[in-house]
């Protein structure tokens, strides 16, 4: 039986690992916040899965604040600000897409060929999880390193989060739950500071564009 | 009990400086509860000394010479820099650069700061050392922009970018190692703490150990601003208010390079190679050699000593990382008197760069001539922090390269060959602005130069002679790093 | 003898299904549009009717031109065999495999593609490069499936990866799950459908497909468009054979008849129903933007095969 929740868990992984691909290559906000809470959604649904195959139940309540924080709060909180600051569009990468794309897989082989001595060492049902949690969170710092705006850089960041939660509880059957809550206080606080950002950089720039923000440089 | 106090006081000094902050007395209150942290640091830190290291609260919180010594350092930065910023930051209100409700801002961060630092220090658990780095990235990113210009802003958006995704790296590192970890140590609860793990360390995965090591050093080497994830700093540094450029270089790098010489002393106990030295060794020299390079180029005063801090803390990382008692011994003495003299370094520029109304080198000149306190500060600590005896820092290097070219004698020429551009380059640039013609004003508040002397009359003790409680302390410290 | 008269029937539903597949994939069309529905046997009549004209060729029009309609139907009547719908011990199985069939319907490509140019006039040329522009790309994509579910199935057979998906217990395999959208993408390209291109258009200046026959009159068009809608049926038993391979009876046993026929008939009608729910549901997209479209499925079809490699090996 156990075999089957591993089986259901690897195929979130590999969800996980679509909806980031779906991210890297996504170009409207909207959407980007959409895939950001479906990946928070198959983070929970895999958490509550370990929880209930270990019997462990402190990852009943990490399951509980990723779908508190992850698809419902701060997806919230993105909304809003997309609507305050009426931004709905974003169409513009660094690289293209298809480059983008080309890059992302080979960051994913990079990442199975790291994982893969490792994964061989878990216990876990779960073990093989590690590479695609790597690669998720590769993926989201290519996605940072790709959009020129504001909003998805900070989409890809708490993407990132996701890939690195995801590697906690899948891979290692969760953190002491301690520093889960830590970690989600930290992520929070950082979104709320953003937030508090966006408006700031606007009412400076008249843009959330990062591309102003490039005067300090060495010459 | 005595712990509790070093935590509890800059915690509720956070909480009450947000309520009170924006009262004409909060600098006196938050120089106040910096002194009252640094009283309980102290006592912590004799009551360490006479019974050795102790564990607390369920293991959760561990003092070692190791934390111990840069608890009391970074309480002692603290207060100085709070006694500096009071006059500072009035001059800036005055000049209109910050309202009320930002001073209140920074009063309250920088204890929540102070709070953040000396909780990463002390903590036992490698999870909420994680989590305390990344609050201190939190409250220092509020600080750097608080003067909320174009450029502050940008150079806050990219600490908090950058720092982020570093900081993020270190926390896979952070799981990676849980995950070795609870191979051996089981999943209750102790397989993230420190000393356990300190206790099983030649047991663990050495495999996954090596990928969790370099992602820690790649996530908090982002934040001790190691070549070449060091972008953030230089920018952070010259656009934030100097006293948080002060903390900033003297503390946080201080407590990002704490964090990975922990990190360090699991890898090489699990690792039976020296793979955790040599990375540390290439990343500390990579880091001496190109900010020594950055710094000729350098036209903003604030930068440039922010290069500097670059380049000293490659010194100190290469000196752990060479590892033995000797060189472990001279890289906490390095980060020790890099901390105190940067720090007053800081001090001298905030208050010239207030005189003169702006951060470039060109325009500013004469500083002996409006201000010979504030000139001589700043000569001194330049010539400190370049390496002139008797400053401790010369010390501390000579230390750092009489061991290097025993142990690893191909990387001392570049050492020297670094740190005589750096001298080069800084003096040039320090001797015609402290020297030379001004026709400049006085300013509205005196400026305080009591922390600068302070600080470099310890420096000076430290090059002289290192009292010997100290010495032993430091010993203890080295074995303990290995 | 029973597999060699499954195999025929096998060919004989293959003819008279596809255009009721087309037939009901419009009729769901136009069911989620609003609109009146033809009748479900449209194409037959259109077939018929087009049988029963006659052939108007250009003057210059070589040998190739007027033989290419019968190639292109033998290709895709071959290929509609050698998928298994009705069983998986087919004759014609062993004589190709998942590789060659790939290969059978680039032999169509080319083939109307160079009937497409050989007339001269601009339109064909244009839908000839454009189409040459798509299989160029949909190829790479659809091979990296076929691996991907030859990886599980240690076999590039199809009668053996349909036997292996199908008939051993219940194994939940997310590289297929990645195959399964890469392929999706590949069949909507492949078949002109309407994220790619649209089968409804005459808009000269966005068509594909239609540009390149758009000189064929009579049964040359008939057998062409009958052959587009065994290519359908085709590539849908193809999916349903990777992806939900349950119901296909293995072995030769018409027994199992009872069982398989209405399973795939179902199963058809399901995909024909969400083809035209993806149809109405996604815009046709620029030319341009079709090289993106495809290198994501390329991309995801090579996910797909990592995935496999990290996932499901050494259980």
């Amino acid at each position: 039986m156990n075999s089957y929740y591993g089986q259901i868990i690897n195929l979130l992984a590999a969800g996980l690992l679509l909806l980031s691909f779906a991210m890297l290559g996504q170009r409207r906000i909207l959407s980007l916040i959409n895939l950001f809470m479906a990946q928070g959604a198959v983070l929970c649904a895999s958490t509550a899965i370990v929880a209930f195959v270990t019997g462990q139940n402190h990852l009943y309540w990490s399951a509980l604040i990723t779908l508190l924080l992850k698809v419902l709060l701060l997806p919230a909180i993105l909304h809003r600000l997309i609507r305050r600051l009426n931004i709905k569009w974003d169409v513009e990468t660094l690289i293209n897409i298809p480059t983008t794309m080309l890059i992302g897989i080979v960051l994913v082989i990079f990442s199975f060929n790291l994982a893969l001595p490792i994964s061989e060492l878990a216990g876990t049902v779960t073990r093989s999880t590690l590479g695609i949690a790597m690669a998720a969170v590769l993926l989201a710092f290519l996605m940072m390193i790709t959009r020129s705006k504001a909003v998805p850089q900070v989409i890809g960041f708490l993407s990132m989060e996701n890939g690195l939660f995801f590697a906690a509880t899948s891979a290692t059957y969760g953190m002491p739950m301690v520093v889960e809550l830590g970690i989600a206080l930290d992520v929070l606080v950082g979104m709320v500071i953003l937030g508090v950002f966006f408006f700031q950089i606007r009412e400076r720039f008249d843009s959330l564009d990062i591309r102003h923000l490039e005067q300090l440089k060495e010459d | 009990m005595e712990f509790f106090l070093v935590l509890g006081i800059p915690l509720l000094g956070g909480i009450v400086l947000a309520l009170i902050g924006h009262t004409r007395r909060a600098a006196e209150y938050n120089a106040l509860f910096s002194l009252l942290t640094l009283i309980a640091a102290i006592n912590l830190t004799v009551h360490i000394v006479n019974h050795g290291p102790q564990l607390l609260f369920q293991d959760q919180f561990f003092l070692d010479p190791l934390n111990v010594f840069l608890v009391a350092l970074t309480a002692l930065v603290g207060f100085t820099t709070s006694l500096f910023s009071r006059p500072y930051m009035r001059i800036e209100h005055h000049h209109g650069r910050l309202t009320v409700g930002r001073l209140r801002l920074y009063h309250s961060m920088f204890q929540m700061f102070m709070f953040t630092m000396l909780l990463a220090l002390t903590t036992n658990n490698m999870g909420i050392l994680w989590v305390a780095m990344e609050a201190a990235t939190l409250t220092t990113v509020l600080l750097v922009s608080l003067y909320r210009t174009t450029a502050s802003l940008e150079a806050a958006w990219k600490y908090f970018i950058l720092c982020g995704v570093g900081i993020a790296q270190a926390l896979f590192g952070t799981i990676l190692l849980y995950f070795a970890a609870e191979k051996v140590l089981g999943h209750e609860g102790g397989a993230l703490l420190w000393t356990h793990l300190n206790a099983v360390k030649g047991t663990l995965e050495p495999t996954v150990m090596s990928l969790a090591f370099v992602f820690l050093l790649v996530g908090y080497g982002t934040k001790v601003g190691l070549v070449p994830l060091h972008n953030w700093l230089p920018d952070a540094h010259a656009e934030g208010p100097t006293p948080v450029s002060a903390v900033l270089s003297g503390l946080l790098l201080n407590v990002a390079l704490y964090a990975v010489v922990r990190c360090k002393v699991l890898a090489d106990g699990a690792l039976h190679s020296n793979l955790a030295g040599v990375l540390m060794m290439g990343f500390g020299l990579l880091s001496v050699v190109v900010a020594a390079f950055f710094l000729s180029r350098q036209k903003d005063i604030k930068r440039m000593f922010a290069y500097s801090s670059i380049e000293h803390m490659g010194i100190v990382t290469f000196a752990f990382g060479m590892g033995g008692p000797l060189a472990s011994f001279g890289g906490l003495l390095h980060m020790t008197v890099h901390s105190l003299t940067k720090s007053a370094i800081f001090f001298a520029v905030g208050h010239a760069t207030q005189k003169s109304g702006t951060q470039l080198m060109e325009q500013i000149r004469g500083l002996i001539k409006i201000s010979p306190t504030v000139g001589w500060g700043l000569m001194l600590g330049t010539l400190a922090i370049l390496g002139m005896p008797p400053f401790g820092v010369f010390a501390s290097e000579f230390l750092i390269l009489t061991t290097a070219m025993k142990q690893q004698p191909w990387a001392t020429p570049f050492l020297l060959m670094a740190l005589g551009v750096a001298f080069a380059s800084i003096f040039g640039k320090v001797q015609p602005m402290v020297f030379g013609e001004s026709t400049l004003p006085k300013l509205p508040h005196k400026p305080a130069m009591l922390p600068v002397f302070v600080h470099l009359a310890l420096v000076l003790m430290l090059g002289l002679w290192i009292p010997p409680y100290l010495a032993e302390w430091y010993r203890q410290a080295a074995k303990f790093i290995g | 003898m029973n597999s060699i008269l499954l195999q025929f029937l096998e060919l004989v539903l293959a003819l008279a299904l596809a255009p009721v597949l087309t037939g009901w994939v419009n009729q769901c069309r136009a069911w989620l549009q609003n609109r009146s529905a033809p009748p479900l046997l449209q194409p037959y009549y259109q077939i018929v009717k087009l049988f029963e004209k006659d052939v108007v060729l250009a003057h210059h029009a070589s040998s190739l031109f007027r033989s290419a309609p019968y190639f292109i139907f033998a290709a895709m009547a071959l290929a509609a065999t050698i998928v298994p719908t009705l069983s998986t011990d087919l004759p014609f199985g062993p004589a190709a495999d998942a590789i060659a069939l790939v290969g059978i319907f680039a032999l169509a490509r080319v083939f109307i593609a160079l009937a497409g140019m050989d007339i001269g006039t601009a339109f064909g040329t244009l839908g000839a490069r454009r189409e040459m522009l798509v299989g160029f790309l949909a190829e790479p994509a659809l091979l990296m499936v076929f691996f991907t579910a030859s990886l599980i199935s240690h076999s590039t057979s199809l009668a053996t990866i349909v036997e292996t998906l199908a008939h051993r217990e219940l194994v939940i395999y997310p590289s297929m799950a990645f195959a399964g959208v890469a392929f999706t993408m590949v069949s909507l390209a492949e078949n002109a459908r309407v994220p790619v291109d649209n089968p409804t258009t005459h808009l000269e200046l966005t068509m594909i497909h239609e540009a390149m026959i758009l000189e064929y009159s009579g049964r040359h068009l008939a057998l062409i468009e009958w052959a587009a809608a065994l290519k359908m049926y085709a590539y849908s038993c193809l999916g349903l054979a990777l992806f939900f391979p349950w119901g296909i009876p293995e072995g030769a046993k018409f027994a199992s008849l009872a069982i398989g026929l209405p399973s795939l008939l179902i199963k058809l009608a399901i995909g024909g129903f969400l083809l035209a729910l993806i149809e109405t549901l996604s815009a046709k997209m620029r030319i341009f933007r079709a090289p993106e479209f495809l290198g994501t499925a390329f991309m995801l079809a090579v996910l797909g095969m990592l995935v496999h490699l990290l996932l499901e090996t050494g259980k």
